[in-house]
């Protein structure tokens, strides 16, 4: 009998290294937006009047509303985990559950918005894109490239959060052993922090 | 109690990082809203970082874990603001 060992204490787990492997992953996709970001840096100050016309088109109250929802759910999984640190099983469910409600609403807006654009016979290798200035051109190829890629990363966070609260509904993820939720947390604030930059780039600057 | 050294965030400091965050969202919305030229860029990018920095810093846990993750992330922004200063210095003088 080992009775020296704390029973909660599971030999075969490292937090802290599941962590750090998490954070790892992290900084290799803020340098994959980093990259782009700078992209867009560059053709923006190669082209800055046709950057400047273009992002007219891009409607702000949306972008407002997208950047508020993603804010309140980047704030329930960080509230989620506080309610798992204690010990509220029934509060992370909620709170998880809301933060999925939350992303839908996101995609679902991001659905009218690029709709509307699609309805304009604005969207990627369309004649109406083929057919505009340099910098028009590059400044939607980089919104939709770039919102696009971001909308997958939702895709996949939800994906997560959604394997998380089926697993902390089966008592798999608990007050002693919560690593994947906090590591599927990190990778929805990822989503958020991006989120941040992409708002202010595409839909304020001029 | 295998998480003793864990530090355990209230839910209402998260709240107020939330208010505070969508005030600066508010905040950025109506400064690029004005005429400021140049300076436009300028603030909503500086707004930008201090909500990114909020995020990273309440809600990542950052504030609260130990300095490894802080180092490490301190590291890759320093390469990646690299990159960006020779990126432009590239374009500025070419």
């Amino acid at each position: 009998m080992e009775t020296t060992i704390n029973p909660s204490v599971d030999l075969h787990r490292d937090d802290t290294a599941s962590k750090i492997g998490m954070w790892l992953f992290i900084f290799t996709e803020i340098l994959l937006f980093g990259g782009l970001f700078l992209v867009y840096s560059v053709y923006r100050f190669r082209n800055p009047v046709a950057f400047h016309l273009a992002h007219e088109e891009l409607s702000i109250t949306m972008g407002f509303i997208n950047t508020v929802i993603l804010l309140i759910s980047s704030a329930t999984v960080a509230i989620a985990i506080t309610a798992m640190q204690k010990h509220n099983k029934k509060l992370t469910m909620m709170m998880l559950g809301l933060t999925l409600l939350l992303a839908l609403v996101f995609l679902i807006n991001k659905y009218f918005e690029w709709g509307a654009k699609f309805e304009h016979g604005m969207y990627p290798g369309s004649e109406l894109m083929a057919n505009l200035g340099h910098g028009d051109m590059l400044f939607f190829s980089l919104y939709f490239f770039m919102t696009g890629l971001h909308g997958v990363h939702i895709i996949i966070g939800m994906t997560l959060l959604a394997i998380t609260l089926v697993k902390v509904k089966k008592g798999a993820v608990h007050a002693g052993k919560y690593q994947l939720l906090e590591n599927s947390g990190l990778y929805w604030h990822l989503v958020d922090l991006i989120w941040i930059f992409l708002f202010p780039l595409f839909y304020l600057i001029h | 109690m295998s998480e003793e050294k864990t530090h355990v965030v209230s839910i209402k400091t998260h709240l107020l990082v939330l208010f505070t965050l969508i005030i600066l969202t508010i905040i950025t919305v109506l400064i690029t809203s004005i005429e400021l030229g140049p300076y436009n860029t300028a603030a909503a990018m500086i707004i930008a970082s201090v909500k990114a920095l909020v995020v990273l810093l309440y809600f990542m846990h950052l504030r609260f874990d130990e300095p490894i993750y802080r180092i490490m992330f301190g590291l890759v922004i320093a390469i990646f603001i690299a990159v960006i200063i020779v990126t432009f210095f590239d374009y500025l003088y070419r």
